[in-house]
């Protein structure tokens, strides 16, 4: 099986995004979404009028009415906060086979002001149809143990990491600190004052070893990308950002059914990626890596390869994950401080096609070529990696 | 940011429901017995119950007792909830692996909270839900210390 067609064959051409240091934005649901697409698409240089190409986490038939869009290729993926990601690989096989030319993925959620709109009503999570509907026994083989999710799911990683590998509640702590040093450059963030190792550990205790700064925001949020074939990117406004290599996996739903609570798809998805990129991890020059939590973040560090199973706590404490250090993740501020509005990997996409063209502002890397943007949905469920690049990288 | 809710108003444990493929589980529960699938053919647990072997899809499954031991696979103290096996304050929630091979999502009870230890040898003990059936919780071997 060939996958040399895919890889460089479409660009991600167009993004927008939008998040407020108060956590809430105005507007919502499909008003919100239309006004992302409609930056994403200014941003490229296109219109509605170009688009064949509708993803959408609900129903892309009906977004795509909603829009008045007739589109022949049609995606509704839903595996929670790598969806978007899904939707790049999805897209990018369908424009590398001639199936559609130019695609829109758009995401917008309001939770918090959802939740002032409905007087304090949420969380609820694992009392609902899992994500695309369908049995839930979340409800019967989980929820009655009292289990706090998402969080839950994620400290039980967090404490099987540790008893394997040794790793520290000061090593998760640093990536929350590093993350939220990159967000004092983003003025978009929900939070921008730096903090220490000290606050993560002081702050409240949640559900061990997770502590309320180990864990992502709740707030308002939204977003859209527009991709195309690489030829027609080369005549659009802004320079595209090629898609190397793409690759997911999931290996359960339900964080008790997951085949090793240390070890995530990313190393079936990561490898997949970056083989079809023809890259190694040392030439990654950005990890977009989701941090729903601190544990999450640390767990890609090791199944993409960029530190050997167990070592993500070493890797991550010398802060080289923050501004000037030698490993940059999560430039925008992350989940952890910039925003996350419930399914995240959307950020994950404009923040490195920013980086690789060169408009992150304050917090710009210095020439990247190579960004990765790695999603994680469900309870560290599915897993999809994606590889963009510079022209530069394409060669 | 702040996790202070409205206070609802739940049962002290979420009552599980009853999937049909799993009422032999539960039925098993109102003595205190815990079950497990089987597959006849692959001669492997399956866990949670299902119509079909995960794994060869056959329908070959019987229902099985299990012994109730198993070791504790990961657990996270939750400070947030109210406990489900009653008392104030935090509790563990817990992946506990079978000696039969499955893992499931439970509570371990009867011990310090900070003695629960990655590895840790427990045993299976009940707690009563409002229907005659009972959850299955986990206690180290001997019962509460």
């Amino acid at each position: 099986m060939s996958t040399t067609s895919i890889r460089g064959a479409s660009a991600i051409v167009g993004v927008a995004d939008d998040a407020s240091p108060t956590g809430q934005l105005e507007i919502g649901g499909r008003a919100l979404e239309a006004a992302m697409i409609e930056q994403a698409l200014s941003d490229a240089g296109l219109t509605i009028a170009d688009v064949d190409g509708v993803c959408h986490t609900g129903s892309s038939m009906a977004l795509a009415e909603y829009l008045g869009v007739h589109p022949r290729f049609t995606e509704s993926t839903n595996t929670g906060g790598s969806s978007f990601e899904v939707h790049v690989e999805h897209a990018a096989a369908a424009i590398a086979a001639g199936l559609a030319e130019v695609v829109i993925s758009v995401y917008a959620s309001t939770p918090r002001g959802d939740r002032a709109r409905a007087g304090g009503a949420g969380g609820s999570w694992g009392r609902r149809p899992p994500f695309g509907g369908g049995p839930n026994p979340g409800a019967e083989w989980e929820m009655p143990s009292g289990i706090r999710m998402p969080m839950g799911a994620y400290a039980l990683a967090a404490t099987r990491h540790m008893a394997l590998y040794g790793t520290t509640p000061e090593q998760l702590a640093q990536i929350a600190v590093s993350t939220r040093q990159w967000a004092t450059k983003n003025p978009k963030a929900r939070y921008q004052d730096p903090i220490t190792i000290d606050d993560v550990l002081s702050s409240p205790m949640q559900t061990s070893p997770l502590h309320l700064l180990d864990c992502c925001l709740v707030t308002d949020g939204a977003g859209a990308f527009v991709m195309t074939s690489a030829e027609r990117a080369k005549s659009l406004r802004k320079a595209p950002a090629y898609v190397l290599g793409v690759g997911t996996c999931h290996d359960h739903a339900m964080i008790s059914q997951m085949p090793d609570l240390s070890t995530t798809a990313g190393t079936i998805s990561g490898p997949a990626a970056f083989g079809m990129a023809g890259i190694k991890p040392s030439d990654v020059d950005l990890l977009m890596g989701y941090d729903s939590f601190t544990i999450t973040a640390l767990l890609h560090l090791e199944d993409l390869g960029f530190c050997e199973k167990g070592e993500g706590g070493p890797f991550a404490e010398d802060g080289k994950l923050g501004p000037g250090g030698s490993f940059p993740m999560n430039t925008n501020g992350g989940g952890l401080s910039y925003t996350h509005p419930g399914m995240y990997g959307m950020f994950l996409l404009v923040e490195a096609v920013r980086q690789l063209r060169g408009e992150s502002g304050q917090r710009q890397l210095s020439n990247p070529n190579i960004a990765v943007a790695h999603g994680s949905g469900g309870a560290l469920s599915c897993m999809s990696t994606v590889v963009l690049g510079t022209e530069a990288a394409l060669s | 940011m702040t996790t202070t809710e409205t206070p609802r108003e739940l049962p002290r444990r979420m009552e599980p429901p009853e999937s049909p493929v799993s009422e032999p589980f539960w039925a098993a529960t109102r003595e205190r017995r815990l079950l497990v699938q089987w597959c006849l053919d692959c001669e492997k647990s399956v866990f949670y119950p299902r119509e079909t072997c995960p794994g060869c899809l056959g329908t070959n499954l019987e229902w099985r007792e299990a012994s109730g031991n198993g070791t504790l696979y990961a657990f996270t103290v939750n400070h947030l909830s109210p406990n489900p096996a009653g008392g104030e304050g935090p509790f563990a929630v817990a992946i506990v692996e079978l000696a039969e091979g499955p893992r499931m999502m439970t509570n371990v009870v009867g011990l310090p909270l900070d003695e629960l230890k990655v590895g840790m040898e427990l045993q299976v003990t009940w707690d009563e839900l409002t229907d005659g059936r009972h959850y299955p919780m986990f206690e180290p071997p001997g019962g509460s210390k």
